[in-house]
């Protein structure tokens, strides 16, 4: 189980999550009140050019000067603030969320082509897998991920999502199964400019994560979901694969179809599968990918775990449930379902 | 000092009442347990060697054999395998030769290892009604790929290798013409190519009855070099240069003159009732530096066109050999463990030296990711693979495919008696003797190898959707499905496997 659900304005107007909040709170059958969470794009339009980290802290004596020390090494802080919480009845802070807005140094990554995003990668692994009671689990540009452990209008009115404005957002309820509801646990998932909300079960976990942590990733969450983000920074932004690409090396066509495919087509699958193969995804999943531009939702390749898209004028939705889209947008038109495998996108008008 | 003889090891017996004095047991007995002397039928059990040829071909089950019960003085240190070979060796002065594979009882990694299965939230899959995709690329792979699009349409940039492909991850491990009849390489050869598959020639060239399934098969190069030239080479689909073998890590082969007849001298390219010795170590490898040149030369040889793979005994440090062999240009790395089985082989070699697969892999695997180099190489997994069970285990530790050895031959009838070094196999398989050879018909033993291979992946292929796996690469490396039965925290921690319950 699991409900997600997502939306991007195509032509970067920007919503608030009141919207949102309903249509998540429309799939409460979907979860078990143990962890939802949201994640908006745009939300930060002051800080546009720092890197936003939002982190768990356990306590904010010693843990938070040892993240801090580690930050420093390696760039400036600009800002730095609690995340403004409000506590409900059923959700008490177990961690405390805090957000820093952080300018890295490239100098300090001299190989890299993309020092910056490969420091603020180091640091969230470094922090994440050396300071217990640290957790960095929000860390791209203008973007933001909220959530806690909690039923979705608990989590939203928690941190008050109303109050944010972004012209992405994803969000999910969560109905906690292979590993125990916890505040890291909750989606959306985040790396960089990459946010996932999964609904389903990744059976080749194991091998996706033996894949990825080959690749300096460490997957620290306890749950299956992280993979995915980590997937994406790494054939996308690392090795730039284009999305459509990725989602054929994650969700790929089977041999019987590539080997009926034209050539060229075939070349190109088969290469992928071959190079990737570890990167393919099995088991049940419904999943929506955020970047900065677009999102980009797909199923499993034999479409085990439902997916709905909608469409109304600039926007476009993706989401587990026809009702929920509804319930955010009653005038949605072009109601679809994706077959398995093939990735619906909705990038942002240039 | 007298040394006597030592005691049976089986005891065969006939029923009077049953036995026809048909003579097929004399027949079919390649080491003269059986005489007939007047209407009697004469035993000599000393010579037995269990392989149950009698039995399989007595029209009358007249014939049965049985262990000798223990009638040394029992003891938990000195078992009688242990004075048994001191006695020998007392009278000898010789090195022990034995055959088929490591026949002490150590622990069975594969047997404390169980698979996980689906139940609700991940749901199994059904292979009756949903593909399982069972298909396996052996060789290097690019460590990304580049596209380049223009007017909205993608070329891919990145030149793909040649890699093998299989239908199954199933291959048959090198066993070599003079080590095994031509009859048992025509059925295997036909086997793999039914199965959409591969089987290695081992070092004993290329037969030319086997040129038509040259295409499924890999040629060897290995110390002795035998049967390699241009022709060979480029015959194969691929090439394995071997450097080790499991049942017997560091040393050579010998193949002895009486098993070189003149077909076998034509293919290995040595004199007739020549003694084939290859060497321990190659001579012109002392260095992973010298294996490189070996693997180039070879790819510079056939023009780039055959993926080579390196044959390696599973060893302490095969993890760091692994990774040099995977920076050389070789395609694929070959792990055989110490269960592997073997024509002739000294006995302190088959049963002490060397290490198991399932260990050698888990930790092959893991450095390779350490080195970020894990998807750029095949690993192949060998010795001691018993059955589809072992195929998930080993896959999930880390192998891409497997190489089966004796259970190829356990289809083609062997019995595992061990003896195969005699030369004087009654199946027709590890012989040269022209009349045991043609008692191994290819068309059956082809067929019963095939089915093997069919079931096996069936069964694979159910496992996967147990598993909620429907594609081998999601198998591969996935430790999350496997736990440690009662193995302890050191083999857990190498295995890199929770232990149950976890």
């Amino acid at each position: 189980m699991c409900g997600i659900i997502g939306v991007i304005d195509r032509g970067r107007e920007l919503m608030d999550g009141s919207a949102i909040r309903t249509a998540l709170a429309r799939m409460d059958e979907r979860g078990s009140g143990e962890g939802a969470g949201y994640v908006a794009y745009g939300v930060y339009p002051d800080y546009a050019d720092y890197y936003a980290l939002h982190i768990f802290y356990d306590n904010v004596h010693e843990t938070k000067k040892a993240v801090e020390q580690e930050l420093c090494k390696w760039g400036m802080i600009e800002h730095q603030e609690a995340i403004p919480t409000y506590e409900q009845g059923n959700i008490r802070k177990v961690h405390i969320p805090w957000r820093y807005f952080f300018k890295p140094d490239p100098l300090l990554m001299p190989k890299s082509t993309t020092p910056e995003d490969d420091i603020v990668m180091h640091l969230v692994m470094k922090v994440n897998t050396t300071i217990p009671g640290a957790l960095i689990y929000s860390s791209g540009k203008n973007l933001g991920v909220f959530k806690a452990s909690g039923w979705p209008e608990e989590v939203a009115d928690f941190y008050r999502i109303q109050d944010y404005k972004g012209y992405i957002w994803l969000a999910h309820n969560r109905y906690p199964t292979n590993t125990p509801g916890w505040w890291g646990g909750a989606h959306p998932f985040n790396l960089l400019h990459w946010s996932v909300v999964h609904n389903g079960e990744i059976t080749s976990y194991g091998t996706n994560r033996r894949y990825i942590e080959s690749f300096g990733y460490s997957c620290s969450m306890f749950t299956d979901t992280e993979v995915v983000a980590y997937l994406f920074d790494l054939l996308v932004r690392r090795h730039g694969l284009a999305p459509e690409m990725a989602v054929k090396a994650m969700a790929p066509a089977f041999w019987d179809e590539i080997d009926r495919m034209p050539a060229k087509e075939q070349q190109i699958n088969r290469a992928i599968r071959m190079a990737y193969g570890s990167a393919l995804m099995n088991g049940p999943f419904a999943i929506v990918v955020a970047k900065p531009d677009a999102i980009v939702g797909f199923t499993d390749r034999i479409k085990l775990r439902p997916l709905v898209t909608g469409e109304c004028g600039d926007r476009l939705y993706i989401s587990s449930e026809e009702a929920a889209i509804r319930a955010m947008e009653p005038a949605v038109e072009k109601i679809a379902m994706p077959r398995a495998g093939e990735p619906v996108i909705g990038r942002v008008y240039v | 000092m007298t040394i006597g003889s030592v005691p049976l090891k089986f005891k065969v017996s006939v029923d009077a009442e049953q036995c026809m004095l048909c003579e097929r047991c004399i027949e079919n007995c390649p080491y003269g347990v059986f005489r007939r002397e007047g209407d009697q039928l004469r035993i000599n059990s000393r010579q037995c060697v269990a392989c149950h040829r009698c039995v399989a071909m007595c029209p009358r089950d007249a014939i049965s054999i049985e262990e000798r019960p223990m009638d040394y003085r029992s003891h938990p240190l000195w078992t009688p395998e242990v004075r048994e070979a001191i006695y020998n060796q007392a009278r000898t002065g010789r090195i022990i030769l034995s055959g088929m594979g490591n026949a002490l009882p150590y622990p069975v990694i594969f047997d404390s290892l169980v698979l996980d299965a689906c139940q609700v939230t991940n749901p199994s899959i059904d292979p009756l009604r949903e593909p399982m995709e069972m298909r396996t690329y052996i060789g290097k792979k690019p460590s990304r790929l580049e596209f380049v699009s223009h007017n909205g349409d993608v070329d891919l940039v990145t030149q793909l290798v040649p890699n093998l492909q299989l239908e199954t991850p199933i291959m048959i491990g090198h066993m070599s013409y003079g080590a095994i009849s031509l009859n048992a390489q025509k059925s295997l050869a036909r086997a793999v190519t039914a199965s959409g598959t591969f089987m290695g020639t081992g070092e004993g060239g290329l037969h030319q009855d086997l040129y038509p399934y040259q295409d499924h098969m890999i040629v060897q190069v290995a110390s002795g070099r035998f049967g390699v030239d241009i022709n060979y080479l480029e015959r194969g689909a691929a090439i394995e240069i071997k450097i080790g073998q499991g049942a017997k890590p560091g040393i050579g082969g010998h193949l002895p003159g009486e098993k070189v007849c003149a077909d076998v001298s034509c293919t290995r390219m040595i004199p007739l009732g020549s003694d084939a010795i290859s060497p321990a170590p190659h001579h012109d490898i002392y260095s992973i530096e010298d294996l490189k040149q070996l693997v180039r030369s070879l790819k510079e040889a056939t023009e780039w066109k055959k993926p080579v793979f390196v044959k390696i005994a599973a060893v302490h440090n095969s993890a760091a050999i692994a990774a040099g062999i995977a920076r050389s240009a070789a395609d694929a790395v070959v792990i055989d463990g110490f269960r592997g089985g073997t024509g002739a082989a000294p006995r302190v070699f088959r049963d002490h030296v060397g290490i198991p697969v399932e260990a050698a892999i888990a930790s092959v695997d893991a450095k390779l990711r350490s080195q970020g180099i894990r998807n750029e190489v095949s690993l192949i997994a060998s010795g001691g693979i018993r059955e589809s069970a072992d195929i998930a285990k080993i896959i999930a530790l880390g192998a891409d495919a497997v190489y089966i050895g004796t259970a190829a031959l356990v289809a083609m009838g062997c019995r595992v008696c061990g003896t195969c070094y005699k030369g004087l196999c009654p199946w027709g398989i590890a012989t040269q003797r022209e009349d045991l050879v043609a008692r191994l018909d290819p068309e059956v033993a082809s067929k019963n190898v095939e089915n093997l291979i069919h079931a096996w992946t069936l069964e694979l292929s159910e496992l996967m959707g147990a598993a909620g796996i429907n594609s081998i690469e999601s198998l591969r490396g996935n430790r999350d499905r496997l736990r440690g039965y009662l193995l302890d925290e050191s083999i857990l921690k190498v295995l890199d496997v929770k232990p149950v319950g976890a």
